[in-house]
């Protein structure tokens, strides 16, 4: 393909439900997908909240989309940072988020965690490293 | 909002054709759907439906046709998860017009 990869990184920063930046970051992401990108996500700030596990939005009448973040794997998005920080301030561990995975095409298709804890350090690196950076 | 006629019975449609409400649908409404696309439908077109159906209510979204050829390749084996066999059911694109035909959405990512 024509062009040289671009690597994207999708700052996602917001509660899930409340505004529409979380369903809207998503839906970019899987349409963007399909583009030849080096796609990562992080999240951060209550923007963790987007994959926390077993969600439940029927008393806000709002559609649950949290399922659609396990399609992530299949349309190869499986470079997932989250904000150590901000899961500590808001009393969250790695074993509250959804376990979102990938298959290794070159190991046999083995199921691997797309989740990486990072620090504020590292969160700094990936930005530095990254050609575009797109805040939600 | 336009609709549909199934059978004597009035089914809301959107303006290209894909159904209103995924809960309306049923085998008749998919027949029906069908028609509009000029497909007839085999087992082999079921198939592919109901495993769309199937990835929809996990994922809640309809996948791109990338991502729909692979997982029918894991699911239903090699031979027919490759876009020939897929676009010789669905000529006018396999995720949509199976989106179509299933009642569901217009794939995400589809333009």
């Amino acid at each position: 393909m024509a062009g040289e990869i671009k690597q994207f990184l999708y700052v996602n920063r917001k509660a899930p439900y409340g505004t529409v930046y979380a369903l809207e970051s998503l839906e970019v992401v899987l349409i963007g997908a399909a583009f030849d990108q080096d796609v990562r996500l992080l999240f951060m700030d209550d923007g963790v909240f987007q994959i926390k596990k077993d969600q439940n939005t029927e008393a806000s009448g709002l559609k649950n989309f949290s399922p659609t973040y396990n399609a992530l794997g299949d349309y190869d998005v499986n470079k997932i940072y989250v904000s150590k920080e901000s899961l500590d301030e808001r009393g969250l561990t790695q074993d509250d988020l959804m376990p979102l995975v990938y298959e290794d095409e070159d190991d046999d298709w083995a199921e691997k965690s797309s989740i990486k804890i990072v620090s504020a350090d590292e969160i700094r690196d990936l930005m530095e490293g990254s050609d575009v950076v797109l805040s939600f | 909002m336009p609709s549909m006629d199934v059978n004597g019975n009035a089914v809301e449609v959107d303006e290209e054709g894909y159904l209103a409400d995924i809960n309306d649908w049923n085998k008749e409404i998919g027949s029906a759907l069908a028609v509009t696309e000029e497909i007839e439908l085999t087992d082999a077109h079921w198939e592919v439906i109901d495993f769309l159906r199937e990835y929809y209510d996990e994922y809640q979204i309809a996948p791109a046709v990338r991502v729909l050829t692979k997982a029918i390749g894991k699911k239903l084996g090699k031979d027919k998860g490759n876009s020939k066999y897929l676009y010789e059911l669905f000529p006018y694109g396999p995720a949509k017009q199976a989106c179509k035909v299933g009642g569901l959405p217009k794939p995400t990512g589809c333009i």
